[in-house]
Order: C-alpha cells, then structure tokens, then sequence
C-alpha cells in the first residue's frame, strides 16, 4: 500500500497499460468478426455463424488455431530481420494507441488521469513519430522473407506508405492552426460545446472548417493502413498475400492485429482531431443525455434477450443469455448517477470511433481496389495538392482578423 | 540511481553500439537498421534533456522518412552483401591507439570546457518541463528567421537539383 502511494504515476500507468493492452486486444479481435458480419451482410451472407451464438466465439477460435499451427520460418529467410519484423510492426501499433485519451483528464485516480496512459504534451507529433515507424514493419518482413511476391508487396506497401503519409501529415497541420497546440487533450477541450464546435465545421473565433481537410486524412488514412481500395501490398490476385505470404501461425496473426490496430489508431486520431473527441455532440445542458450509455446498453440487452428465446437453440441459447445478462447489468451499471458521468466521455469516444470503424468496413463492402499507376497519380497529382490548398486557404482565414491591425 | 540516469547510459550505450554495428554488419539492411537504432537511441537521450519537439522530430524526419527511403532503396537494388576487404594496411597496427589518442583528447577537451563545470555544479540539468514547443518555434520564426529560411530555399535548391539529376533525357 506505502509503495503505491509513494510511486502514484508508476503504478497507475502499469495498471492503466494492462488494462487497455486487455481492452484493445480484445477489441482487435472482434473488430474481425465486426467486418467480416458486417461485409457478408453487404454481400447476403451471413458471414461466422457457427462458433459461438452469431459467431461470437469465432475471433477466439481463430485465435487458438493461430497459436496451435506450425511456425515456419523459410530457411533461405534473413532469421533475425524475418522474426522482428512482426514484433515491430504489432508494438508500434499498440504503442500509438497509448497515447489516445479515451476520456476526460477530470477523470483522475490517485491525482492520475484514468482515460489516457500517457499525456504527452507534443501528442500529435509522438503519434505520427511512432506511426511513421510503421512502415519498417511491412518493408523488412517483405525483404526478409527471400521471396518474390513478398518483396513487391514490401516495395510497394513502402512507397505507398511514404506517398501518403506526406498527405496524410499535411492534412492535419489545418486543425494544428486552428487548434493552436499539439496536445490531445486541449484539441478536444476547444472543440467543447456542441457538435457545430467540433473541428470538422467549427466557424468561431477565426477558425476554419477543416472539412476538406478531414476527406484528406480519411483517404490518406485508409491508404496508409493498407486497406481497400488501397490494399495494393497484398493484392491476392497480384501478389498471393504481398508482403506477408512466407508468414505462418502467430507471426501472421501479429501483421494482422498491427493492421487491425492501425486503422483503431487511424479511426482515434480522425475522432479527436475533426470530431471533438469523448465530448458529446448535443449542448452540456441536455441532461437526458447522461442516460444514453446504459440505456443503449440495456436497449442492446432487451434485444439479445428476444433473440435469445426466439431464434438460439441449444448452447447457443445459453451463450447469447450470458450476453444478454452482461448488457443488462453493464447497462444498469452505467446507469447508476456516480457511474453516469464517468462514463459519458468513452462511451462518445468509442462510439464515433465504432463508427469510423463501419465506414472503413463499409469502403471494404463496396470499392474495387486501385490499380498501382492509379494509386500514385492520385496521392500525388491530386490528394497531396488539394490538402496543401485547404492549409493555405486556413492559414489566409486565420491571419485575415490581423491585416491592416498595423498599417 | 535515478531512473534517468541509468536511461541515459543504457540509450548512450545503444546508440554506442548501433553505431558499431553498422559498419560492422555484412548485410546493407542490418546496416540501415543499426542507423536507427542511433537514431532512436539519439531521440531517447533529447527527450532526457527535456527537448521533447526535438526528440518527435529526430524520429519523424530521421528514423521514419530518411532511413525509410535507405532501406527502400537497398530493397529495391536488392544490394548482395558486403565484401570483405582486408581493411586497410596501416588500420591493423594504428587504429587502436590512434582512437585511443582521440578519446583522450576530446576527454581532456571537454573536462576543460565551460560544459563540464556547469554539469558539475549541477546548472545544467534538464527542468522537468523542457523547452516548450511555442518557446522554440517563436525562436525559429521570430529571432532565427532568415536563417530559417535561407535553411529552406538552399533544400528546394537541393530537392530540385536531384530532380533534375535523376530525369531521364527526353
């Protein structure tokens, strides 16, 4: 007890990081079964359906079949490059994501904020730092694996990654103006109010709408983490499974929850810079609105409940009423008043996050992919102008208010 | 032992041995991978310092664009491995003691220098809030402008050099 009070900061970010390494894993996992329901749903399937009731226990099945299948290694492979390869690529994932706060700093256990492992002053810039890292990932498991189809995927995954991540920066440096400071926290508290406040269409105090700005970073984003349309780097039809083919078993699974991570960070990033953040989009005075969490979460449960007894037979019945009973008391938890406005902040955060979730999902649904020549025509002769247009055209706003103040 | 201390040596120790490494490796990636474990090494010992702009922006430009487009380009030269010279004649009986010699002189240079009374008396340790952001940039674009900007126009003068180098004959 004497250890924990002496060392505040050391213990709480240790738990804070168990803690939402737990959450995040798990997120990645059923990010997984969320696209591949929501994608055979645009495609009239019924995608997973047999592990589990609705196919709920299918990201852990696949989990175990990860771990349980050989791990081979090419033996004409570079061994050292081709094992850290993975590592990198999963670690800068997951070390990104420690910089996101979930939650308001007011929040706070033992004088520590609880909703954000780390509040680094420079956020933005330790996050495109450790972002910007990511591309080694993708680039040494495609050169290590001594193998054609690995080696363009790696080359080419490389060069998109470079091409759009100038993009993908430039876009950003429009809310940097606006927002005046390159912590997280203080992005979001400027955006406070209600949604016309956000980023996104905010028109106050000489700011700029940076919608323009946020198409950019949406497109540049869903080419930097290689997804369709832009998954070039593992074009199956092209490359087998790009820069990942010679990957088996674990390592294979670490590429994949690194994807899935990214576009996690990806989704965070859009959330706090263009859409306010953990702040609820109706005015502070709507009081009704602390109730939202629990009762979604008690709406989901009375749902589950009817599935239950109308459709599931057998184990599955069982499952889904274990589900259920779990919305049912979560959402009375969240209900409670001391809960209530603790959890206002990461229930808005994971919702608009769950929603760029979908719409990434949702492009996967319903784009063909790029061709190469296409892909690069269109980072460079046309996202990379118009984001450079949008930050001149917010910087001339935002000095417009100081002309003739000295003349 | 304060927790930065012992940070300090294990990352001048990394960067040290990352920089050894890189000439000592065969294979031109592990060459470039020991490059940014110095730069990565280097970025740990800004943010020591409390220099946390520098630190963000050393992995940013050095680590993730320069080092990235390194490999890029041995990826797609697909460069084989070195060959072993015999090193230099005169390296194998001189080079121990003439790093030697070298070490003792910058040792006796710094211990002379103004830097190494402030670290004694203990004036020149980091504050806990580093240089603000805002501090520096009003440093780069109010006192430092020109400098700055001369700093810009010579790069543009350097990209498009290359790019003229690089284009084909028409």
């Amino acid at each position: 007890m004497e250890f924990i009070t002496q060392h505040p900061v050391l213990v709480v970010s240790l738990v804070k990081i168990a803690v939402l390494l737990f959450v995040v894993m798990t997120a990645l996992a059923y990010l997984t079964w969320f696209e591949r329901k929501v994608v055979a749903h645009i495609q009239s399937r019924w995608g997973p359906y047999f592990v589990g009731a609705h196919g709920l226990l299918q990201p852990l099945a696949d989990g175990l079949k990860f771990l349980f299948k050989e791990d081979m290694t090419p033996p004409t492979s570079d061994k050292f490059t081709y094992t850290i390869a993975p590592f990198l690529a999963l670690a800068l994932a997951l070390t990104a994501i420690a910089l996101i706060p979930f939650g308001p700093p007011s929040v706070q256990v033992l004088g520590q904020p609880v909703f954000v492992v780390s509040n680094v002053d420079i956020g933005l810039l330790f996050l495109f730092a450790v972002t910007s890292m990511g591309v080694y990932g993708v680039a040494l498991a495609g050169w290590s694996s001594n193998s054609k189809y690995p080696l363009l995927g790696g080359l080419r995954s490389s060069a998109q990654m470079i091409s759009y991540e100038v993009s993908l920066t430039i876009s950003v440096v429009g809310v940097l103006l606006v927002a005046g400071t390159l912590n997280f926290n203080e992005i979001i508290a400027q955006q406070s109010g209600a949604f016309w406040h956000w980023n996104i269409i905010r028109f106050d105090h000489g700011a700029f709408p940076q919608i323009v700005g946020f198409l950019c970073y949406m497109t540049a984003a869903i080419a930097e983490t290689n997804r369709i349309p832009f998954d070039l780097p593992e074009a199956e039809t092209e490359l087998v499974a790009g820069f990942h083919t010679e990957y088996s078993s674990f390592k294979f699974a670490m590429f994949f929850m690194a994807e899935y991570a990214n576009m996690i960070t990806v989704s965070c990033l859009a959330t706090i810079l263009f859409f306010g953040g953990w702040l609820s989009p109706f005015p502070d005075g709507w009081t009704w609105q602390l109730v939202l969490p629990g009762a979604g979460l008690v709406l989901l449960g009375m749902y589950c409940g009817w599935d239950t007894f109308v459709n599931m037979r057998g184990i599955a019945r069982l499952q889904l009423a274990v589900v259920t009973m779990l919305c049912l008391v979560g959402g009375a938890i969240c209900l409670m008043p001391a809960v209530q406005p603790v959890i206002q902040g990461p229930f808005w955060f994971t919702t608009k996050v769950v929603a760029f979730l979908f719409f990434y999902v949702w492009t996967r649904g319903t784009l063909p992919r790029f061709r190469y020549d296409q892909l690069m025509s269109f980072g460079w002769k046309l996202l990379l102008p118009v984001s450079l247009a949008n930050l001149v055209v917010t910087s001339f706003v935002m000095v417009l208010p100081y002309f003739g103040r000295h003349g | 032992m304060s927790v930065p201390f012992i940070l300090f040596f294990l990352c001048a120790l990394l960067a040290v041995a990352g920089a050894i490494l890189l000439i000592m490796v065969r294979e031109p990636i592990h060459s470039a991978l020991s490059l940014i474990l110095v730069m990565m090494s280097l970025a740990v010992l800004y943010l020591l310092l409390g220099a946390a702009f520098i630190a963000a922006v050393q992995i940013i430009v050095y680590a993730g664009a320069i080092m990235v487009l390194f490999v890029f380009v041995i990826m797609l030269l697909n460069a084989g491995t070195e060959e072993r010279t015999d090193w230099s004649r005169i390296a194998k009986p001189m080079g121990l003691p003439l790093a030697f010699f070298l070490l003792l002189v910058i040792a006796r240079w710094l211990s002379r220098s103004a830097i190494a009374a402030t670290v004694a008396n203990g004036v020149g340790a980091p504050s806990n809030e580093g240089v603000s952001t805002r501090a520096l940039s009003m440093a780069l674009f109010q006192q430092y402008l020109f400098p700055f900007e001369a700093t810009s126009i010579l790069i543009l003068i350097a990209l498009l050099g290359a790019l003229i180098l690089a284009r084909k004959d028409e």
